[in-house]
């Protein structure tokens, strides 16, 4: 073993294990838990300091260790001592690449407290994965070089977890060993730390010098600094205010996960308490609905409880029969939520492909899922310099400002305030991949106070004025393909058979409704979206939409599809080939496209994504126009 | 708020218990039909009297799914039918008819042997009964490349992992969703610890297996592993007779592969004694873990096994 390992650590070897194992447990059961999270890149010692700490609290085994000694021989940075680093190393590939592309999670426990630690190594993916790391944590480590001073990393992770909302951070100035343990070098890189934290809004934040190779400061504080009057980082990390604990003192909130209904006599509703306290006897509200209801017993396996409080899974069971599903908010009666649909948020991009502005995403909030579009950013944040920076788009790993629209009224709190009911993951409609994380500023307006207009006269009625069932029968296909003519003899029919229609033309909308917009990627999907509330407009009236759209994106379509009533959205697919399409070319366009003067065209360098179950699928090289439009009525009108 | 109220300091094993739960009824809440893989071992049972408390006082509304090897020990067989019965699950057991027809066993056939019966065995039952996600009991300190396994861990078609693309998780919101076809392996108790575990077996009186527990049983010594003689299948070396030794177990699996550890431990408290005296790390006793170098669970994964 090296002389890295020699030095005691005070939280390890607990006598009582070995006189009197009951009382150890006993004592061990009332440990709490803390998450934290160390920034640095490998450079500052991040790695060395984790790996210290794990093997300080015998977290590692002979067999590992022994393994890691083998290692640090083959791809060790520390000569004949034990790289440290490797013992919190993880996947092959990464291993042979000698970097780490993740979040790695560690385990110690000291006789107060069990630790979780977010291992984030530094390099260019840094911003996604110290974000996912970070929003579990109840405290990060900041690392600085002694050498080095604050470094344009410095701040990035600070901004980072001041971003996230970490309360607690901790500047640990490292590798004090190498600067001989210099107290006035030390004052001068906490006064430029401060200096950096006030502007950015840091309130608070705990200095210390470290050295995570010779173990000073670690587990007890050193004799190389007694200028320090600090606590060691363990002894800090021992005593500081978990998350969990502060969240006690906010307003009670229960986002709904599961209604349990094991028979017609019991109704209860499960979640995990985010912030608060509730005891049976308690009036409560429910949102976004507004219903209010007593609490009458919080049910557990082990018996109910006289009160739960945040950070427990518990099941509520209420004195009314209160509709109450997944997705609402429980809150006491007189501390309601707001709820609204637009808001102003902090957005982080972690997709390689770029946010598309206007585009419908999923939104995970709590444990609501919502449709919800994202605007173009009102600008982005260079997170080396903190510039805010003009953007039309967020690509990876940039932070943003913009806002968002969800497709329904959702109960929120702004994250500041409640990070379980202001944080939400972006999720892409069409790979499903979390493709984005935000954190809520405020709301744009009060939704609670802007009710939609109740019509006297409804859309049923007006359709049955109409002698039909309201829909939109959407046409998409490649240009060229004949959706214009078809939908044009598909309306003429439905004319000749007495029934109220409209057709919305491509080209024709794009003279006037749409005429700002042009043909990039962004532009189509807010052409379709505004055809899209169009057409709903239209169908509330009663009528029968006729659209034909391009429409190239399976996304959009299915936008409006979720934006009109269930079964009233008629996808028809006027199947050509992209030959078939061009050797037609009736406007000429494919051979400008071609020839490199029209640009973003569909089927030549902007993707066409065929529909996958399309209501009616039209091949044009079986049908004539006539035919398929005698087809597409035969299918609607039976 | 009303009236002042006392802060209550929750340990760390109620945080645990909470976030699992939490964990579990997401699962429920947002996947078609879910299903628990129960392998009797201590994680299972953990995660097992979890499951009983998440959906409370409803029974836990999925059933148990042993993927059997046949060569399991003896009492898991016995544990695994009572705890069944005890929580009202139902309780479905596959073991994969091709490996069965060949007689694939530890003795003759090696890797083959965890590939076949485990590996396979595990994608043939998800794929059979049309599952599309799968609670196991994998936790984050086991091994160093599960330290970076996420909770959710999404599987392709083929029940292949790929580490390079999983999912962002953050704060308690996981993304469960997927494309037809494909499913999720969720680990609700990913951030325990193997104290933990044990701890919370002794605070919550889990039944687990007697193995656990220190007994005198008969043993062989077989590469460097002491082997437990479980039943008549065993094939002795001419001449060889079983050793009568205390022993016990660490890690649960087919008993031919499970090495023993010599010990007196014969309460949950000595157990954890000696877990917290001991100096090496809970897969050392498990022949699988050194078959292909260290990187060898990491490419197991990749291949679907759990």
């Amino acid at each position: 073993m090296s002389e890295t390992t020699t030095k005691e650590s005070s939280y390890v070897t607990d006598e009582l294990i070995a006189s009197d194992i009951d009382a150890y447990l006993i004592k061990h059961q009332h440990k709490s838990l803390l998450r934290f999270i160390t920034c640095g890149s490998v450079d500052d010692g991040k790695s060395t300091l984790i790996g210290r700490l794990l093997y300080d609290s015998k977290m590692i085994f002979e067999d590992q260790l022994a393994a890691v000694e083998a290692d640090s021989k083959k791809f060790g940075t520390q000569g004949q001592n034990i790289d440290f680093a490797l013992l919190v190393d993880g996947l092959a590939a990464e291993r042979e690449q000698g970097i780490t592309i993740d979040v790695a999670y560690r385990f110690f426990a000291t006789e107060k407290r069990k630790f979780i630690v977010a291992d984030t190594p530094g390099h260019e993916q840094y911003t996604r994965n110290m974000v996912t790391g970070a929003s579990t944590a109840d405290l990060a480590v900041i690392l600085i070089d002694a050498r080095k001073g604050v470094l344009t990393q410095t701040r990035r992770h600070s901004y980072l977890a001041h971003l996230i909302g970490i309360r607690n951070l901790v500047v640990a100035v490292n590798k004090m060993d190498l600067i001989g343990y210099d107290h006035d070098r030390y004052d001068a890189i906490v006064a430029e730390y401060r200096q950096f934290a006030t502007s950015i809004g840091i309130k608070n934040f705990t200095p210390m010098p470290i050295s995570g190779f010779k173990g000073d400061n670690i587990t007890s504080k050193s004799e190389n600094t007694p200028w320090y009057t600090g606590p060691s980082l363990m002894q800090h990390l021992e005593s500081v205010e978990l998350d969990v604990t502060a969240d006690q003192a906010k307003k009670f909130r229960l986002p709904v996960q599961w209604v349990n209904r094991p028979n017609l006599d019991f109704r209860g509703f499960s979640g995990l308490v985010s912030s608060g306290v509730v005891k049976p006897g308690d009036a409560v509200r429910v949102l976004p609905s507004g219903k209010t209801s007593t609490v009458t017993r919080i049910v557990t396996y082990d018996g109910d409880l006289p009160q739960a409080v945040a950070g427990q899974s518990v099941t509520l069971t209420f004195a009314d029969e209160v509709d109450c599903s997944r997705g609402d908010v429980i809150t006491l009666a007189d501390e309601p939520v707001q709820v609204a649909d637009q808001f102003e948020v902090n957005l982080v991009w972690m997709s390689d492909e770029a946010l598309i502005p206007g585009r419908s995403y999923w939104i995970k909030i709590g444990t609501q899922l919502v449709s919800a579009s994202i605007h173009a950013p009102k600008y982005t944040v260079n997170v080396n310099t903190l510039e805010h920076v003009a953007a039309k788009t967020l690509e990876l790993n940039a932070i943003g400002v913009t806002n968002i629209v969800t497709d329904k009224p959702i109960p929120f709190e702004a994250y500041a305030d409640n990070r379980a009911l202001g944080g939400f993951i972006v999720i892409d409609k069409m790979t499903n991949a979390t493709v984005g994380a935000g954190m809520i500023n405020f709301s744009l307006r009060r939704s609670q106070n802007v009710h939609w207009q109740a019509l006297d006269v409804s859309r049923e009625s007006r359709a049955k004025l109409k002698n039909q069932q309201a829909g939109v029968l959407w046409f998409t296909g490649l240009s060229g393909a004949g959706k214009s003519t078809i939908a044009n003899l598909v309306e003429k029919k439905l004319l000749r058979m007495n029934r109220h229609t409209f057709l919305l033309d491509g080209d024709n909308v794009r003279h006037g409704l749409n005429k700002d917009l042009g043909f990039t990627d962004a532009d189509r999907i807010e052409n379709i979206r505004r055809v899209g509330e169009v057409a709903k407009l239209m169908t509330d009236a009663g009528l029968i939409v006729v659209t034909a759209f391009i429409s190239p994106f399976r996304s959009e379509r299915e936008l409006v599809r979720s934006m009109v009533a269930p079964g009233e959205f008629i996808e028809i697919f006027i199947d050509t080939s992209l030959e078939d399409a061009e050797k037609r070319d009736v406007k000429g366009l494919y051979k400008k496209a071609r020839a490199g003067e029209l640009k973003n065209f569909t089927g030549i360098d902007s993707p066409y994504e065929a529909p996958q179950q399309p209501e009616i699928h039209i091949d044009t090289s079986k049908l004539t126009a006539e035919e398929a439009a005698d087809l597409i009525i035969a299918k609607l009108i039976p | 708020m009303d009236a002042v109220t006392d802060t209550v300091t929750l340990t760390h094993l109620q945080r645990l218990e909470a976030e699992s739960i939490h964990i579990m009824r997401e699962v429920v809440a947002e996947t078609e039909k879910p299903v628990m893989l129960y392998s009797v071992g201590k994680d299972s049972a953990v995660m097992l009297h979890l499951a009983r408390k998440a959906f409370y006082p409803s029974p836990p509304p999925f059933p148990l799914l042993h993927v059997d090897t046949t060569w399991k020990f003896k009492a898991m067989y016995e544990l695994r039918d009572k705890m069944a019965q005890e929580s009202g699950m139902e309780l479905l057991v596959y073991q994969n008819p091709e490996a069965k027809a060949k007689g694939i066993n530890p003795f003759d056939h090696g890797p083959l042997h965890t590939d076949m019966w485990k590996t396979e065995g595990l994608k043939q039952a998800l794929d059979k009964y049309g599952f599309d996600a799968a609670f196991g009991g994998a936790r984050r300190d086991e091994e160093k490349s599960r330290a970076k396994e996420r909770i959710f861990s999404f599987r392709s078609t083929n029940h292949r992992w790929d580490p390079k693309s999983q999912r962002p998780e953050l704060w308690n919101i996981y993304n469960a969703r997927k494309a037809k076809g494909e499913s999720i392996r969720v680990f609700p108790i990913s951030n325990w610890t193997e104290l933990d575990i044990w701890q919370y077996i002794h605070l919550e009186n889990i039944p687990i297996v007697p193995l656990y527990f220190a007994a005198k049983r008969p043993t062989v010594q077989r590469d460097g592993l002491t082997i437990m003689v479980d039943d008549d299948r065993f094939p002795f070396a001419p001449g060889e007779v079983p050793e009568m030794k205390s022993i016990r177990f660490r890690t649960l699996g087919c008993y031919p592969l499970s090495g023993a550890v010599e010990s007196e431990a014969k309460t949950l408290p000595e157990v954890i004694q000696e877990m917290l005296l001991t100096t090496t790390s809970e897969r050392q006793g498990r022949v699988i873990d050194k078959d292909a170098g260290g990187a060898s669970m990491e490419k197991k994964k990749q291949e679907g096994y759990f």
